[in-house]
């Protein structure tokens, strides 16, 4: 795909407005930035614009950010095509977001997304015909200690091996996912197999 | 002022000079992609490595300030190593197609490839491929080729004032475009070819027609506007090929409009390449002994009082002065070459030049703009406009149309009535001027060419006056022109003598039978229909207005024909050899009303365009300073009276349409098509 230049998607909407919750959301960020500098609100405003939206920013959107911060258009498509958080394209419910760079790719990164194909039926890059899951490949997610790691909605899904993998998936299309973190027995990033340092009682 | 050593040699620069500024000060090239002294610095191509003592890897000289004592090295292994190593790394995705790429042959890729590159590729692995843009009809794009540099962004950004174009995307993906693709809003858009160090940027009406090595290059000035902007004539036996800016730092900087550069298409259409004469109603080829005897019959027949000539708006001042000086030896006082009728005060020359000058704008603080659109009028005036405005603290005011000038602009009304109000001095903005240190202000053709226009250009001179505007040392009083001819013909005095009739009055005349000639010298931007029974001569380049109405045709040469003069809007006498030749039959314009002279049995004292010249010195001694401005006193002009109360109006409706070069020019057409009837961009002239 050519970020070069607008993907008319299906569902694109000619119009995007704020809610009203929204604009009141959107001011009280602006007004954290310095007198003169409220351009730099952008970033929080697109992410805002794109959950209002369905996890996605068609370019009635990006316009509407710009119009609201009074910058010229091809500044916010700039940053918008800039950031692979922003996506350009709709997306289904959940967006299935697995890291497959080395350290996730060394602690099995490929049966993970291998289950997701397998288990959603769908390529990366797609989405599930119900408008469910779209799943991606992404870049390193900053969570290597806890590799593989998987990104859906607000949520890091950790430690994950294909059985795990699809309890995720399972979870997420049935409304209980489970809970966000590692999904082996460890607690946040601490060792797997028990503790290694400070054992001594007492110490 | 910091003083560094470059190579082992010292030297002293100026405070805030960067280490390749000061580089090229001690006579060190330094090869750069990205770097360009007009725009921005981006720092993004790092050609221009050099190595810094102390530094533990080569610096960036294009974004790094000469500081004192600094001690530069451009000629070690590691600087060329690190050349060789950018050049590779940008080779990487460059495609390598020079021999079908237009760029060829005056590619900054090629040539530094040439002097500090590697001479094989180690890679080989698949280059990646980017889709091409639709930027409009001007500038075709071979993205491919693009190697970020980033100059196209920041032209458009800051110079031309539309910020349309961006970097999408990022890494390997990154590309060069608009993202929604549009067609560039801007009248200067063309320049981004020339500041493109690559082929990714060309030109799409030159594309494929010639290789730069072939072509002959000419200095010319351009015509299609009062700007007197410096240009290269790239031509191919008789025919033009493109048309290029050249530097003039007092004129046009480095930039031409896309008129200027595009038009050039007209010249091959359309074009009166031999002598006609009116038989049975139809215009049928004639000599030139039978189109001259033709006039020259009719003249002798009416008589000095009862045959006119008007002058349009791109006759050379050679020409104007030839036939100026014919009927005034036939005994004719009506002559006119302000074929819109505009108020230009005749002998009272500061009261119609451009007085702060171009490059002077750059020192004004506050602007106030009468009647025009400089956008469209003269976009290189604006463009300069524009760069005092990024300098800040420029306020500029405007009475007249809508403006979007690329600058805010504050409009303060319509017409003359506020005119009235500031020079009154009851306007608020009045306080505004008079506190200016270098107030200035501008009027336009369209606040002149009106019934009041002798009583705006009052007005105007009194606002200049009280605000302060013409002091030693200073002239803050500017009449901008849309013609490249008009300051020249009031130069000359190509203008109604005693009892003469101005160009209304030739047209009523002409009409009312009062008249028997009017003589057309490039003249077709007037009403064809007023001339009623009249006997008309079109001597001109194109079939146009004036050759459909003529009775005689004589073919004259359009501006890259004839080795002319012209004087820009600030009064600035530049003249320029010929490009190519005339077509077919036709000749040089004065050497036309020269041989006329000869049939009419009354010849005129010059045989060569020397002498031509030293009769145009001897009119007005500033012709013998070509490329100089020579200030004009100060000295009373317009005349005090009742302003009208219609608003003012740009001239300039369609910016690719002002005569009829760009009328016969396909590529003006579209654009015109684009931009103009498109409505995007025309906001600026619906006043
Ligand atoms: S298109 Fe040309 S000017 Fe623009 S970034 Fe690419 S190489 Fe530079
Ligand atoms: S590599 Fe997957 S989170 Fe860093
Ligand atoms: S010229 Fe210095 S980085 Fe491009």
């Amino acid at each position: 795909m050519s970020a070069g230049r607008a993907v008319a998607a299906a569902g694109d909407s000619a119009t995007f407005a704020f809610t009203a919750e929204n604009v009141t959301k959107a001011n009280a960020i602006v007004a954290k930035y310095p007198q003169g500098k409220q351009q730099s609100a952008l970033l929080p405003l697109l992410d805002l614009a794109q959950r209002q939206n369905g996890g996605w920013l068609p370019q009635a959107a990006l316009d509407y950010v710009a119009d609201f911060l009074t910058l010229a258009r091809i500044r916010v498509y700039e940053v918008a095509t800039f950031y692979t958080m922003f996506n350009l394209k709709p997306v289904g419910q959940h967006h299935v977001q697995v890291c497959t760079t080395t350290p996730c790719w060394l602690r099995g990164s490929d049966q993970v997304l291998e289950a997701c194909r397998h288990h959603l039926g769908i390529g990366v890059g797609e989405t599930t015909a119900d408008g469910k899951f779209t799943l991606s490949e992404v870049e390193c997610l900053a969570a290597c200690v806890n590799a593989p790691v998987v990104w859906v909605g607000d949520d890091y899904y950790e430690d994950l091996d294909a059985a795990s993998t699809v309890k995720l998936l399972d979870g997420l299309a049935a409304g209980k996912p489970p809970k966000a973190g590692p999904q082996v027995k460890r607690q946040t990033s601490a060792p797997a197999n028990g503790a290694k340092t400070l054992v001594r009682k007492g110490v | 002022m910091p003083s560094l050593t470059i190579n082992g040699k010292q030297i002293t620069v100026d405070a805030g000079m960067t280490v390749l500024q000061a580089c090229e000060a001690a006579g060190v090239e330094i090869p750069r992609f990205c770097y360009h002294d007009r725009l921005q610095i981006a720092g993004n191509c790092r050609m221009c490595l050099v190595e810094m003592e102390k530094a533990p890897k080569p610096i960036a000289s294009c974004a790094m300030p000469a500081a004192d004592g600094m001690v530069i090295r451009t000629d070690t292994p590691r600087v060329t190593k690190a050349r060789n190593g950018v050049l590779e790394f940008l080779l990487i995705n460059h495609p390598l197609d020079c021999p079908i790429c237009d760029q060829g042959g005056e590619c900054d890729l090629q040539d530094q490839t040439l002097g500090y590159g590697m001479d094989h590729s180690r890679y080989e692995e698949n280059k990646r491929a980017v889709v091409d843009k639709d930027l409009g009809p001007l500038v075709s794009t071979h993205m491919t080729r693009c190697i970020h540099c980033t100059r196209c962004i920041r032209f458009a950004t800051e110079i031309a004032g539309v910020e349309e174009l961006g970097t999408l995307g990022r890494g390997e993906h990154m590309e060069i475009g608009t993202y929604v693709e549009k067609a560039l809003s801007s009248e200067l858009s063309g320049n981004m070819i020339d500041l493109c160090p690559v082929g990714a940027l060309n030109s799409k009406p030159y594309a494929y027609t010639a290789r730069s090595w072939e072509l002959i290059r000419t200095e010319g000035i351009d015509a299609h506007d009062a700007v007197g902007a410096n240009i290269r004539i790239d031509a191919r036996g008789r025919e033009v090929m493109r048309v290029l800016p050249r530097l003039n730092e007092d004129v046009n900087e480095e930039w031409i409009s896309d008129k200027s550069r595009f038009a050039y298409d007209g010249l091959r259409r359309n074009r009166l390449d031999q002598p006609y004469v009116r038989r049975n109603g139809r215009l049928e080829p004639a000599t030139w002994a039978e189109a001259l005897g033709a006039v020259a019959e009719r003249m002798r027949a009416l008589g000095g009082a009862r045959i006119a000539a008007i002058a349009g708006d791109m006759a050379c001042t050679e020409s104007m002065t030839a036939l100026g000086d014919l009927f005034r030896a036939l005994g004719s006082p009506h002559l006119d070459c302000r074929q819109d009728g505009a108020a230009l005060p005749v002998g009272a020359r500061a009261g119609y030049v451009f007085n702060s000058t171009i490059a002077g704008i750059e020192g004004a603080d506050t602007c106030l703009l009468i009647g025009t659109n400089p956008r469209w009028e003269a976009a290189l005036v604006n463009a300069r406009l524009r760069k005092r405005y990024l300098g800040g603290g420029f306020h500029v005011f405007s009475v007249g149309p809508e403006l979007d000038l690329t600058f805010p602009v504050e409009r303060l009304g319509a017409g003359p009535e506020t005119l009235g109000e500031i020079a009154a001095g009851t306007h608020r903005v009045a306080k505004a001027l008079q506190g200016a240190k270098q107030p200035m202000l501008i009027v336009g053709q369209g606040a002149l060419a009106r019934p009041d226009g002798a009583a705006v250009l009052a007005a105007a001179r009194r606002i200049a006056e009280t605000c302060g505007m013409v002091r030693d040392g200073w002239n803050g009083f500017n009449v901008l022109h849309t013609a490249a001819a008009r300051v020249g013909g009031m130069d000359v005095g190509f203008v109604p003598g005693q009892g003469g009739r101005d160009t209304a009055g030739i047209l009523h005349g002409a009409g009312g039978r009062d008249l028997g000639l009017v003589y057309l010298l490039g003249a077709d931007e007037i009403d064809m229909a007023q001339l009623g029974q009249a006997f008309v001569v079109y001597q001109g380049h194109h079939g146009d207005a004036g050759a459909n109405r003529a009775d005689v045709v004589l073919p004259g040469a359009a501006y890259t024909e004839k080795s002319a003069t012209w004087v820009n809007t600030e009064g600035r006498p530049q003249a320029a050899p010929a490009a190519v030749a005339p077509p077919g039959d036709a000749r040089e314009d004065w050497a036309i009303v020269r041989a006329l002279s000869d049939t009419l049995g009354k010849p005129l004292p010059y045989d060569s365009l020397a002498q031509v010249r030293e009769r145009m010195v001897r009119i007005a001694p500033w012709f013998a300073r070509s490329g100089e401005v020579t200030p004009a006193a100060w000295a009373p002009f317009g005349t005090e009276g009742k302003l009208g109360a219609a608003p003012f109006r740009s001239p300039v409706t369609d910016f690719y349409m002002t005569n009829a070069i760009c009328r016969a020019s396909a590529t003006m057409a579209e654009c015109s098509e684009l931009y103009m009837s498109g409505g995007k961009a025309a906001t600026g002239t619906h006043g």
